[in-house]
């Protein structure tokens, strides 16, 4: 069948390493020193072996089924998955406070990992629709967060709050197909405000918390970029940034001079003179980007003024205590630290090239907890070292941009938005999952795409790469 | 299909961010892997427990493989405070046989910064030392209740015999100021305290071992790192042969029982010491296990200083047994010949006056050694300081040089710990107590007949007898004969002569011998030993004379050098002369002989302490 012949070997090639590596990684972390066999069934590293041979039968079935069929019934498979996971949040058992194994006897399946391609062929469907754009109507928009935000309240309301995240990484396909790039922005904006803002909370600066001050001057700084490459107005970000400059100087030499200055005063003023230039400027050229430029800074202000107020009173105490041992602010090593902590003991002690296959003590002795679900990644580091830790990342990094690439020479909007889903789905996984194994994201359970204990995740992943395959090959047989 | 060209370099943002994501974590990586150590020591405190062996103590035998100390089996009670999970406090006290209070205050003196100066959470800490045999087994069957215990077995000293604790000494804990010197200990661990277990503590103790266990997060132990390939094995401390004579000082200490004072017995012609008795003593044993505390304070408050080594730590007038280093020195300086003879009436009278006893005048060296006459040494010394032609600061110089050489003045270098040094004037020492007036022999004309500023340790004094019966060296004076697999400090085998020729030595032996056929040893004069000996009568500031006896035998190939100091008992010739020769007789001949049975009765339950009273040092 020409199926097999126009498939894409490199992905697959990826694929099998990263799988076998997963399998290596959980019959480490599982080992015993009273050891049984690596094909016992009773034991982790035996059952994912099963796992694996049924994902491969999965995914050979997958590539055997005609294309057509996953743009024919992307709407039913998303509805069925949808009530799946409407019905797991009233049947299933109570697992740690979370509601989202469905258990058949031996067998426990979790649907919010269906979810992910459900979701997915869902998406491509509506962009594949006739004529559809999404930034011809504000409604396209609402079509599309509808099928993103449904499975997310599902899955939330299972507890499953890392699982119902992975949805929102969807933001890189809407961007990709002509969202603003300043949602991104301020995506990235939001994020770092909030970072520098809760961490830093000395030395007084003016008045002002260090992080607070920093986010003033981010601000400030952003302002002027945006009016220099956003708005292009070169006359009028001028004007701005020696306004800021000046100010600034003056500012600073009146508290040399030992006249102390209030700096919330100092900041929210020259902000506020910049932006009421920059509407006065607007009302001259009347160019929305301007507008957007103000309205993009007011709330940058606005936020840094929420931030304390969202971190005090909305979170709740463990994901405060989460966020602060992720940003150094506390150490709480018994606690909300306690995995992250024994986590980098045992990547940091495997030094350069690791302490052998089987020999890492922190993983073996049980140290650190989850190590062969959610901190699998503690193995590699730890056994193979920097050079195989490496390696993985690298492997994984492969993947992902071998993925953009198939899915940027897709003719068709279907297979495009499909494959930028499996694109986003592991940019997240990867990111957060990695980033919390060194210390580097508050602890979010999810699993590590191809190498973390379990069939459903690996299923999955199965299924979406696979549907991503057969598309691909696919797309000679299209006429359009 | 239409293509967005500008949208489809959008895909070149979303591949730069996680390639940038990838790029940060990688840093991140390379800083916890490779540029960080503190994490491979947070893992391996994380998963070893690393044990150690102790070896065993090396044991002690005598000169005649006779064996003095060795080991017996001791558990202690060990833990790791940050492994100790709780635990039922009752069932632990039912089971050590310990009420709640005690546990509790064994737990406070555990966590006591002062008591305990090496504790810390994460390296095992003692809570209790010596566990009886029972406890031991009732603890290790209940072990596993106790979440971070674990019982250690060391080993603590026996003793075969109850005498010589001055040479053996004990084993005590590790002090926090042993800790700060010595990286080898670590808190808990045992280390010598006064005698050989002292001064060969390196060689007695051995190297410790340690076995690296694998523990996982709950703490339970999972066997052997890598099968034990890391393991080190202790080595056993090494065995030493003291040179004593335990038949010698066993009966040397019954000698002194009811006395106050020291013999020590060389053998000349190795300069091994045969006997070193310090009396009152104490049982060795006392010092071991749970009651040593107890115990050892109890010897520090005795009256009688039993942990005091009279034998090298007393310091005390020579008396007259000194004066066989004056003849010499005066032959050697030519102030004498043997037939130079000096007045005695009844003394020295020269100005002032130095008393003596009847005996005929004028008189040679010989007869003086013999009679012990005061008068012919002080005119020796005011010849020799007074020489016309010199000054009195250079002759004491020359006088003082020939004193160091026959080992006084200094510390000989014994292999014990704590030796005194004795005190031999100089003339800055003179310089000084005149205020810088002129002084002369007469001004110290004591220092002759071993009396005035003169002070010498028992060992000295017997170090002499040893170098006048080798009739002109000495080897420096010790207590251990052969370490097992290798060889004693090279200074023990190294013959140290002084500047004084044998001929001179040999004339000081003939007066020795005569002191004993005719002279004030007649009292050493035993059927079949030819016996050379000096007696000292030591006036001091603390109550009745010292009674001091130095004597060797036989007189051609001596076997045995001995000094016998009993303080405040009278003449040299009372307790010094018959306790000496009983020392020589029981060495030479094994037994006392029928008709020195008397003397020996006598010697053995005489007590010189209540007629003395409490006396300082």
């Amino acid at each position: 069948m020409s199926v097999f012949r126009s498939l894409d070997w490199v992905t697959i090639i990826l694929y099998v390493l990263l799988v076998s590596a997963g399998a290596v990684s959980i019959y480490a972390a599982s080992y015993d020193f009273d050891n049984a066999s690596i094909f016992d069934l009773t034991e982790f590293s035996g059952k994912q072996f099963l796992w694996i041979g049924l994902s491969l039968v999965i995914g050979c079935i997958i590539l055997l089924l005609d294309y057509r069929l996953y743009e024919a019934y992307a709407y039913p498979i998303y509805g069925v998955v949808i009530l799946l996971l409407i019905v797991t949040i009233f049947v299933a058992p109570d697992i740690k406070g979370s509601h989202s194994w469905l258990v058949f006897g031996p067998v426990s399946l979790q649907p919010a990992e269906f979810g992910k391609f459900a979701t997915a062929l869902a998406l491509a469907k509506l962009f594949d629709s006739y004529s559809f754009s999404l930034n011809a109507k504000i409604s396209n928009y609402f079509r599309a967060l509808i099928i993103i935000f449904l499975p997310i309240v599902m899955i939330l309301m299972q507890r499953e709050t890392g699982s119902a995240l992975v949805y929102l990484s969807l933001v890189f396909v809407l961007y990709r197909e002509g969202m603003s790039g300043l949602v991104l922005c301020a995506v990235v904006c939001a994020v770092a405000y909030f970072v520098v803002a809760v961490k830093y909370s000395t030395p007084l600066i003016l008045g002002l918390p260090a992080g607070e001050f920093s986010v003033f001057v981010l601000i400030c700084v952003i302002f002027c970029l945006m009016l220099l490459f956003y708005c292009r107005d070169i006359f009028i970000a001028r004007n701005v940034i020696l306004g800021f400059i000046g100010t600034g100087i003056l500012v600073s030499v009146l508290e040399i001079c030992g006249v102390h200055v209030n700096g919330l005063a100092y900041f929210l003023s020259a902000i506020g003179l910049g932006l009421a230039y920059v509407l006065v400027a607007m009302m001259r050229h009347r160019i929305k980007k301007f507008l957007i430029t103000a309205g993009f800074v007011a709330t940058s202000v606005l936020f840094l003024f929420s931030v304390n107020y969202v971190f005090g009173n909305v979170l709740e105490p463990h994901q405060q205590m989460r966020i602060k041992v992720t940003l150094g602010i506390e150490d709480d090593l018994r606690g909300a630290g306690y995995n992250v902590n024994q986590s980098k003991i045992a990547i940091g002690s495997g030094g350069v090239s690791g302490k052998g296959f089987l020999n890492g003590t922190q993983t073996k002795l049980k140290y650190v907890p989850e190590q062969h679900t959610d901190f699998i990644f503690c193995t590699i580091g730890e056994e193979q070292g920097f050079i195989g830790s490496s390696i993985v990342l690298a492997l994984f990094l492969a993947l992902i941009l071998r993925i953009i690439h198939l899915a940027e020479r897709q003719r068709t909007p279907f297979g495009r938005v499909y494959i930028y889903c499996v694109v986003s789905y592991l940019i997240f996984h990867l990111a957060i999952n990695i980033g919390m194994v060194i210390g580097l994201c508050p602890v979010i359970g999810i699993p590590l795409p191809f190498f973390s204990y379990g069939g459903s995740a690996l299923w999955g992943f199965t299924i979406l790469l696979f549907i991503m395959l057969r598309i691909d090959a696919s797309r000679k047989e299209r006429r359009d | 299909m239409r293509k967005d060209y500008v949208l489809e370099k959008r895909k070149f943002v979303i591949g730069g961010f996680i390639t940038l994501i990838v790029v940060i974590y990688l840093f991140r990586l390379f800083n916890l892997q490779v540029g960080d150590d503190k994490y491979k020591e947070h893992a391996d405190s994380n998963a070893f427990l690393k044990r150690v062996i102790y070896p065993a103590r090396g044991l002690v035998y005598d000169r005649n493989d006779k064996l003095l100390v060795f080991n017996q089996p001791a558990y202690d009670v060990m833990l790791i405070p940050k492994d100790v999970a709780e635990f039922d406090t009752a069932s632990l006290c039912r089971v050590l046989n310990l009420s709640r209070q005690e546990l509790d205050e064994k737990w406070a003196a555990m966590k006591n910064p002062r008591k305990n100066p090496g504790y810390s959470a994460y390296t095992p800490q003692k809570l209790l030392s010596h566990l009886s045999a029972e406890d031991y087994g009732r603890l290790s069957e209940k072990l596993y209740l106790f979440p971070g215990f674990f019982i250690q077995k060391r080993t603590v000293r026996q003793y075969n015999y109850t005498v010589a604790s001055n040479i053996l000494g004990n084993i005590r804990e590790v002090s926090g100021h042993d800790l700060e010197k010595d990286r080898y200990y670590r808190s808990g661990d045992y280390t010598g305290d006064l005698g050989v277990e002292k001064s060969y503590e390196r060689v007695l103790r051995g190297e410790k071992g340690m076995e690296i266990l694998m523990k996982d997060a709950s703490g339970r132990i999972k066997g052997k790192y890598e099968n034990g390939i890391h393991d080190v094995a202790p080595t056993s401390g090494r065995n030493l042969k003291l040179s004593i004579d335990v038949d010698l000082q066993q009966y040397g200490e019954q000698l002194m029982q009811g006395k106050i004072g020291a013999i020590v017995a060389i053998e000349p012609a190795t300069g091994e010491i045969l006997a070193l008795v310090t009396s009152p003593n104490y049982d060795p044993s006392l010092l071991v296990g749970k009651e040593r505390g107890k115990n050892y304070s109890e010897l520090v408050k005795n009256p009688y200083k039993p942990l005091y080594d009279r034998a090298l730590q007393g310091m005390y007038p020579p008396g007259s047994t000194f004066k066989p280093t004056q003849g010499l020195i005066f032959l050697q300086e030519g102030i004498v010949t043997p037939g130079t003879a000096y007045p005695c009436y009844r003394g020295y009278v020269n100005g002032l006056r130095v008393g003596c006893h009847g005996h005929g005048s004028p008189i040679a060296l010989k007869p003086a050694l013999a009679t012990s006459c005061n008068a012919y040494f002080c005119w020796g010394l005011k010849n020799m300081i007074d020489k016309r032609g010199t000054n009195a600061s250079a002759q004491l110089t020359k006088w003082k040089d020939y004193m160091v050489e026959m080992g006084y003045g200094y510390r000989l270098g014994i292999d014990l710990p704590h030796e005194s040094r004795g005190f031999i004037p100089n003339a800055d020492f003179y310089s000084k107590s005149f205020r810088g007036a002129n002084w002369r022999a007469n001004s110290i004309i004591s220092i002759s007949i071993g009396q005035g500023e003169v002070l010498a340790t028992p060992l000295q004094i017997a170090n002499l007898c040893a170098t006048i019966a080798n009739r002109g060296y000495f080897y420096t004076p010790h207590i251990v004969k052969e370490i097992s697999d290798t060889v004693i400090d090279s200074s023990f085998r190294k013959r140290h002569k002084p500047d004084i020729r044998r001929q001179h030595y040999e004339l000081v032996a003939e007066g020795m011998r005569m002191a004993v056929l005719g002279g004030t040893c007649r009292g050493a004069n035993i059927p079949g030993i030819e016996v050379c000996g000096k007696t000292g009568t030591a006036q001091n500031p603390h109550g009745r004379d010292h009674s001091a006896f130095m004597g060797f035998a036989p007189y051609k190939n001596p076997k045995i050098a001995v000094a016998v100091y009993v303080e405040n008992a009278g003449f040299g010739a009372a307790f010094g002369v018959p306790i000496g020769s009983l020392m020589i007789e029981k060495y030479l001949h094994g037994s006392i002989s029928a008709g020195r049975k008397a003397v020996e009765t006598r010697m053995l339950n005489s007590n010189t302490i209540y007629s003395s009273g409490v006396k300082k040092h």
